[in-house]
């Protein structure tokens, strides 16, 4: 890199000023690509591993740059904007002036859908925006092509529908009745009951791992790997009901927010949180995470709207307005948030790491409509709003991503295309163990510490689960006289020392303590006597 | 105002006919691919995985000899055959493909101790223990004859008789002589029938003998008082003579760095010199427990395969201390000679059990023609598994090898006669006035001296 430095350094002095800024442009643009800091070679004393690194590491900075400039010169799309002039403002701008400037095809998705009859509708849609999934709270299910805004399946399933999810393409889609989760095909058969979860409130899909997480009203959080059925984890919250819950993309992470104003992220490999966030005073209505997964907006009755910081769990910016029921982050980072019939779009004025979040666009529908649900549609600029009286769309310029890379998700997919994509995916499923707050730690080197030991809580939640099942295990009904009722409980006692056996007590670590004391004056010895110095 | 929102037309993004191709964008931000690392390295565990199930690198056996195959010999400008000679004096040039005899060269009355083929491959030598050399021609085979009958057997076209039994028999490249080793290094041109020069360098045998493939001139050889010599022709005595600790039984140069070369020593392990300066090694290659037969570079020069006493083919790269793969059979006994391939995709190995055995030099190698996806998919899983490697579960996969039972305990107890005699020099350090003793690097220590 130092080579490639000086030469730019050359080139500077005969390039004209405009060519320059471009390059301070490519720069930035090279950062993303590079996806971080290079390693410190200085440190590697092998030579021939520093030769083969340092060959690499150029090699990852051609590749950037090459990136960069086609991301500059040859992607075929170009983002949306909306821009006023003079003492015209973004917000007073009206659906029906969006309608007057832009073409058929655009003015196609904005559309009001009246189904007054059966309820508040949720929404879901695929990953490459193509597919709709809507329910109704009065049991109505409608799986639709948004494309050729056309209806695949439409069912009625008779009992009331909390919410739905799409799992991994648009042939399977799930839904949360009223004692159990069901899954579905794409032409309405029922594929599967899940009773072991409850009833559910809340069902989200984590597309990388393919799995389905779900809370139910008791609040315990079930995650339930789609491929082979089993039930991955099953988590006592002990928070009580909730029904906010929101996947964050970037680590797949699950965020609950709590009537105590608390927002717990959990994942599946332990019983006890990984991050617990006090963010409002009253209950938090809503939770909604930026793609780039540093990013949390939450909402409380509070009538405040608070962006937070994931790298520092800091706040960076609070919004005053109005009680968001809602709350929803677009692909290019603008929030929407919903109440009662109306609808704010904020955008962030400041690029960069500082984030100002202000008014770009509104909406007010008509009065009687109650919204349930706002997401705004990938790949596109588009908003889906699920209301009382059934689902609108509209449009919000500069929400969706222009450019789709057909490996991750083609909105003109054939269902060759498709079944290929569904192999290749599941060649790729991640095991749940990979969640974790900061998922580029996978490969990283890890920091030498003695033995890493799980915190307090995790041990006692952990003992908690293997005393509840150990207590749990039925045993064997034996016969001829051996199945006495004092034998049966010696039994169960027996299995339920042997469960906190395995916990070793924690008076240990004063003995660790001392011998640890030991160690550091051994640390003075000469090298002959070492071997005498007390060992661990 | 100003306002522009996204609409794609269909047309844009989908194909015209049915004979067209699917277009594909592409966009490379790393935004769109959550958790890419975990994915990387989920691939990186599943091409390790499916590189073991297609891991099957035995291709078949050649059978024919009477006797254990003593040495093998390959021509260049002939990639289908292969010469093998065996220990009762069977000389047989073998097709691959087919893996049968093509032809056999019958006359010698003892065991065959050296067989190379001139570098047009026109002319055959070998030598044996009953003080010949013999001088074949090779005959060469045509379009027609498809039907490969091993009936045919050739006369020597000369035959050379000589003082002593032979022990080794290299062709220099790009010329007409060759060397014979026996008691003394001798150098013969194809139409004498007296050896052209003689080089002696004390009292004991000339064990193997290698032209350098860069310098036509210039020969290594080892012998049997330890020692590794190399010869220049133009000079009338040896260059440069090193000692070793224990037998050298072959040696290899490089083919693409012609100044290094090889040594299959008797202690179980390679040693790489720069032929300039053979004070040091360049590496040590250890993972044989038996002794080191016979070694073989690739024509590419990344990589020899070795084959020793403790009946395991194995394949070293060239500049890393443990081999890369072994290959081993219950059928197979001590192997004696080992070839890689002239087009560095098998490795064939002679055994005592009268076989010689063709391996895929990569185990799970795809052969035959792939198509271009095909390989751009081989060579991501090839990198993918790379840059993970070092990983513990993906090193697990990477790294397993069965091991034949006596193989395994054999390497149980050298790994711990090696930490016990470690632990005893480092206490010794410890015990004594810093300085004193001295531990010498193991590229230096196998070597006793260098004598001009």
């Amino acid at each position: 890199m130092e080579i490639s430095s000086k030469d730019n350094n050359l080139m500077e002095k005969v390039l004209p000023p405009v060519e320059q800024e471009s390059d301070v442009e490519l720069e930035t643009t090279v950062k993303k690509y590079l996806r971080g800091e290079g390693a410190n070679l200085e440190t590697l004393k092998d030579k021939k591993l520093k030769t083969q690194l340092t060959s690499r590491e150029k090699l990852y900075g051609k590749s950037a740059k090459a990136a960069a400039k086609i991301e500059k010169w040859l992607l075929p799309a170009e983002a949306g904007y909306l821009e006023t002039e003079g003492l015209e403002k973004t917000w007073r701008v009206k659906q029906t002036d969006i309608a007057n400037e832009v073409d058929i095809l655009s003015s196609r998705n904005q559309y009001d859908i009246v189904l007054p009859d059966f309820g508040p509708y949720k929404l879901d849609f695929t990953a490459s925006g193509r597919h709709m999934l809507a329910g109704g709270r009065k049991g109505h299910l409608a799986l639709l092509d948004m494309m050729n805004m056309s209806l695949i399946k439409e069912i009625q399933v008779r009992e009331t529908v909390r919410d739905v999810a799409f799992l991994h393409n648009e042939q399977f889609f799930a839904a949360a009745q009223k004692k159990y989760a069901y899954i579905y095909g794409r032409d309405g058969t029922e594929l599967h009951c899940l009773k072991e979860r409850g009833p559910v409130a809340r069902l989200r899909f984590l597309k990388n791992h393919f799995l389905l997480a779900s809370v139910n009203k008791s609040g315990q959080l079930h995650y339930q790997d789609v491929t082979h059925g089993g039930m991955v984890a099953s988590i006592r919250t002990g928070k009580g009901r909730t029904d906010v819950m929101e996947v964050n993309p970037y680590n797949g992470v699950v965020a609950l927010g709590h009537s105590g104003g608390t927002v717990t992220m959990w994942k599946p490999t332990s019983q006890a949180p990984l991050v617990q966030m006090q963010c409002h005073p009253g209950p938090v209505s809503s939770v909604a995470f930026h793609p780039n997964g540093h990013l949390m907006a939450t909402s409380g009755k509070e009538r405040k709207i608070k962006i937070w910081d994931l790298r520092k769990f800091e706040e960076v910016q609070t919004i005053h307005s109005f009680h968001a029921k809602t709350l929803s982050f677009s692909q290019k980072g603008l929030l929407a948030a919903g109440t009662g019939s109306f609808v704010q779009i904020l955008g962030d004025s400041s690029g960069g790491s500082s984030h100002n979040y202000s008014r770009y666009m509104n909406h007010s529908m008509v009065k009687g409509y109650q919204i349930e649900k706002l997401m705004f549609r990938p790949y596109e600029d588009v908003i889906g709003i699920g209301h009382s009286m059934g689902w609108s769309s509209i449009l919000i310029p500069g929400s969706g991503e222009p450019n789709f890379d057909s490996w991750v998700a083609n909105p003109f997919e054939t269902s060759k295309q498709r079944r290929e994509k569904e192999v290749h995916s599941l060649l790729d499923k991640l095991p749940p163990e990979t969640i974790m707050l900061d998922p580029s730690k996978i490969g990283a080197m890890r920091p030498s510490r003695r033995k890493e030991k799980p915190s307090r809580g995790e041990i006692e939640a952990e003992k908690e689960v293997a005393i509840e099942a150990a207590k749990s295990t039925e045993l064997k009904n034996k016969t001829k006289g051996r199945n006495k009722p004092s034998k049966r409980t010696k039994k169960k006692k027996e299995m339920v020392e042997n469960a906190k056996r395995t916990f070793p007590e924690q008076e240990h670590n004063t003995a660790l303590k001392k011998r640890r004391i030991g160690e550091d004056a051994a640390a003075e010895l000469p090298a002959s006597l070492k071997r005498f110095a007390r060992k661990n | 105002m100003k306002i522009k929102t996204l609409s794609r037309s269909v047309d844009e993004y989908t194909r015209e006919r049915s004979q067209d191709l699917q277009r594909v964008f592409h966009n490379f931000d790393p935004s769109l691919r959550p958790m890419e690392k975990a994915v990387e390295y989920q691939r990186a565990l599943t091409a390790a995985k499916l590189e073991k199930i297609f891991a099957r690198p035995f291709v078949g056996a050649m059978d024919g000899h009477r006797d254990g195959v003593s040495c093998m010999a390959k021509n260049p400008n002939y990639l289908k055959g292969i010469f093998s000679a065996s220990m009762d004096g069977d000389i047989r040039l073998w097709d691959i493909s087919s893996r049968r005899t093509v032809c056999q060269f019958p006359g010698h009355q003892g065991a065959v101790r050296g067989l190379t083929a001139s570098t047009d491959g026109n002319v055959l030598v070998s030598c044996g223990t009953d003080c010949t050399v013999r001088l074949w021609n090779v005959p060469r085979p045509t379009l027609e004859d498809s039907t490969i009958s091993s009936e045919n057997s050739i006369e020597p076209s000369a035959t050379y008789v000589w003082k002593n039994a032979f022990w080794a028999v290299d062709h220099q490249f790009e010329g007409d002589l060759f060397a014979t080793a026996g008691a003394q290094l001798d150098i013969w041109n194809h139409n004498r029938s007296q050896p052209v020069q003689s080089f002696q360098w004390g009292t004991d045998s000339v064990i193997s003998v290698r032209f350098n493939p860069g310098e036509p001139d210039i020969l290594a050889t080892s012998a049997s008082d330890r020692s590794i010599t190399i010869y220049d022709l133009r000079m009338s005595s040896a260059a440069r003579k090193i000692i070793m600790m224990t037998k050298t039984n072959s040696i290899a140069w490089n083919p693409m760095e012609p100044m290094n070369l090889t040594a299959a020593n008797e202690d179980g392990s390679c040693y790489s010199f720069d032929g300039r300066k053979l004070d040091e090694a360049k590496c040590v290659h250890k993972d044989h427990v038996s002794a080191v037969m016979d070694i073989d570079f690739s024509p590419t020069g990344r990589e020899f395969v070795t084959g020793s006493y403790d009946r395991s083919v194995r394949i070293f790269p060239y500049n890393g201390g443990h081999s890369r793969e072994i290959y081993h059979t219950k059928r197979m006994q001590r192997v004696f000679c080992v070839k890689y391939s002239c087009d560095a995709t098998y490795v064939i190995s002679g055994s005592d059990d009268t076989n010689l055995r063709l391996w895929k030099a990569k185990a799970s190698e795809q052969l035959g023609v792939i198509l271009p996806r095909e390989q751009k998919k081989h060579e991501y899983n090839e990198a993918v598994k790379n840059r993970y490697k070092h990983l513990p579960e993906v090193k697990r996969i990477v790294r397993h090898r069965h091991l034949p039972k006596p193989i395994y305990k054999a390497m149980a107890i050298i790994r711990t006669v090696n930490d016990s005699k470690r632990r005893k020099e480092a206490r010794r350090k410890a015990h004594s006035a810093p300085g004193t003793v001295v531990t010498k690097p193991l590229r230096k220590r196998k070597i006793i001296k260098e004598v001009e």
